[in-house]
């Protein structure tokens, strides 16, 4: 259980994906405009990342033994096509899910943290509950580094600031600030 | 352009964008296989040249090395290629005499798992050496635990009762102590950590001191 | 399909990956598994020329079956071609710089997930001959690659004293780490963007001013 939660807690707010392996920086720095917008992809993003961990460890544990060599083909056709068939499937039972968080899945499929999550967590070796836990709190990460982000940035359009800094520089300069502060959680493991 | 018009003509059946998928696929496939069949010898026996340069490292005047592995209550030389977590390493010397034991640990690290091989010489229940295996700790801190000359040297001559300790840096009083890093303490109380809990594993695994397997002729040490 | 490298219009192709379109510092593309393995100058090479294998192979082969390829189908013939080049390089690094290999590790088989490469073969693979495709996807690489090193040396001067892992400072440089560690990679492709902004303005500003003189003038 303690396992468990450190991998949480790792994942989310030290090891967070987006301030500390720079995975998913594409909709972090694209979409992270709007506080609202933010949040649903976040939210979905959770969502893909879970079934990723799913596939990722059906793989390793069923298929992928003795061909390691296909695994980033495999990973990506099969993640790839579990999303696809997910979206069609709540495309057609909820509507309304499919208006609130389904229009995001076909540009997360694309996210290096979709497949960054599959890579770490065949490295490590986890396992099934791990690799769950992991996507969570993935997610959950990517979720706060977005909405803290687009917070940020609504702020900035409000205040006076050069034309030439605003825009992605800007946006970068602000994320590395935002890592800075991700870097103080190492705390939390000190007394372990 | 070509294909604009084609597609705006006809839809191509979904047998034939099957095929072509298929098809793909198949090639890929070989190219894949291939290279791995390719390189595969060279990363075997370069992970086996590491691992030899890495128990020669951690035990002092060793000139052969055996597998020994640990199945059905005890301690005999691994013939099988490779190497699982119950497999460890001896160390003999230039008349074959047995001088210590190379075993292998991983656990968390503060970003990613970190595997540390150690040097025990059993007789005396001391460590000789360390070697980080494989670790992704932070650069500038955390990989500290293998830059670090003088935190490496700690183990050069640790004494395992009753466990090591990492203590603050330069207040290290006793034999099972190590000084930690600055700016690293995490990576560096993970590798006492994986090193403990290695050493607990192997306590009653290993036998008294003198009972070691022998030597035995078959060179064993070119292979994966 | 064979063309003159004196040809002025592939040269272009090649040229304009470096400075106008550059992906990286233009476009802003392939970020991820850029930063995340620019904390030394020679992390960022291999990374660099890892990509540009990836970018040139798949840009030949896409453009070559190119009137084969269903358009429907397309995008994940795409992936799978990319997917298996990096496979390939994953190997060949892994086998001849296991040291490099270490280091970059599962940032390698993250090179599929560079919107950078999918992008040039939408964009223009699929739509030019091979041998323009391979100046392209060279021109694009390259600039690419610069921006890798530029970003990797500023921070492995900075964080750790050395270029290369040769001391550049002596043991009297106190290193900031903070621009080897994440927030560093941020912060200086922040103030690099910065820079690059600043210099597009000051020429268009240039420009202006001159075509404002000749005006005057005539």
């Amino acid at each position: 259980m303690d396992n468990l939660i450190w991998i949480f807690v790792s994942a989310m707010l030290v090891n967070n994906f987006v301030l500390a392996y720079f995975l998913g920086l594409c909709p972090f720095l694209g979409v992270s405009g709007r506080l609202e917008t933010s949040f649903r992809l976040g939210l979905a993003t959770t969502f893909v990342l879970l079934i990723t961990a799913l596939c990722s460890w059906f793989l390793n544990a069923y298929v992928l033994t003795h061909a390691p060599y296909l695994r980033l083909i495999s990973f990506i056709v099969v993640i790839a096509s579990t999303v696809q068939f997910i979206e069609m499937a709540i495309k057609k039972l909820s509507p309304a899910l499919f208006k609130a968080l389904g229009i995001f899945l076909p540009l997360i499929t694309t996210n290096c943290a979709i497949l960054g999550l599959a890579i770490f967590a065949t490295n490590r070796g986890y396992g099934f509950a791990e690799g769950m836990v992991f996507a969570l709190g993935a997610g959950a990460g990517f979720t706060l580094a977005m909405v803290l982000m687009a917070g940020l940035r609504e702020e900035t359009e409000i205040i006076d600031m050069p034309v030439l800094v605003r825009g992605t520089a800007m946006n970068l300069i602000i994320a590395g600030i935002l890592s800075m502060a991700f870097m103080g959680f190492a705390g939390l493991f000190s007394s372990t | 352009m070509t294909i604009e018009l084609r597609s705006l003509e006809q839809e191509p059946s979904s047998t034939k964008l099957a095929l072509s998928l298929a098809f793909a696929g198949l090639i890929s496939g070989i190219i894949i296989i291939s290279i791995y069949e390719a390189t595969l010898p060279t990363i075997t026996a370069n992970k086996a040249r590491e691992l030899r340069e890495a128990v020669f490292k951690v035990l002092p005047n060793v000139s052969t090395m055996q597998k020994l592995q640990f199945d059905n209550g005890k301690l005999r030389v691994r013939t099988e290629k490779g190497a699982d977590e119950d497999t460890i390493y001896g160390g003999y010397g230039s008349q074959g005499q047995f001088v210590g034991y190379a075993v292998e640990g991983a656990g968390p690290g503060f970003q990613d798992t970190i595997r540390v091989l150690y040097g025990y010489l059993p007789e005396q229940r001391k460590i000789v050496g360390m070697e980080i295996l494989e670790s992704r700790e932070t650069p500038g801190l955390g990989d500290k635990i293998f830059k670090d000359m003088a935190f490496v040297a700690n183990f050069d001559d640790l004494s395992v009762d009753p466990e090591i300790k990492a203590v603050k840096k330069g207040t290290k009083s006793t034999p099972y102590e190590i000084d930690s890093i600055t700016g690293a303490t995490i990576s560096a109380k993970a590798v006492v950590r994986i090193i403990n809990e290695a050493r607990v594993r192997w306590e009653d695994r290993l036998p008294a001191p003198g009972n070691e397997p022998k030597l035995e002729s078959k060179k064993t040490k070119d292979e994966g | 399909m064979a063309i003159n490298i004196k040809d002025p219009s592939a040269v272009q192709e090649m040229m304009k990956g470096l400075w106008r379109d550059n992906p990286v510092f233009v476009q802003v593309l392939g970020m991820c598994p850029m930063l995340a393995v620019t904390n030394s100058a020679i992390n960022a090479l291999a990374m660099g020329l890892a990509t540009l294998f990836v970018l040139v192979g798949s840009s030949a082969l896409v453009s070559a079956f190119k009137n084969l390829i269903p358009k429907q189908v397309r995008i994940s013939l795409y992936i799978v071609i990319i997917a298996t080049f990096v496979t390939v390089i994953d190997y060949a690094l892994l086998a001849v710089f296991p040291a490099i290999h270490k280091e970059l590790g599962a940032f390698i088989p993250l090179i599929v997930a560079n919107c950078m490469i999918l992008g040039r073969q939408e964009a223009f693979a699929a739509k030019h001959t091979v041998g323009f495709a391979v100046m392209d996807a060279i021109g694009m690489s390259a600039g690419f690659l610069i921006a890798l090193f530029a970003l990797g040396s500023v921070r492995e001067i900075l964080g750790n004293g050395s270029l290369f892992g040769i001391d550049l400072f002596g043991a009297g440089f106190e290193p900031w780490v903070i621009m080897i560690l994440p927030p560093g990679g941020f912060i200086t492709l922040g103030l690099i963007l910065l820079f690059f902004n600043w210099v597009t303005e000051r020429k268009a500003r240039f420009l202006q001013q001159v075509v404002a003189a000749e005006q005057a003038r005539g």
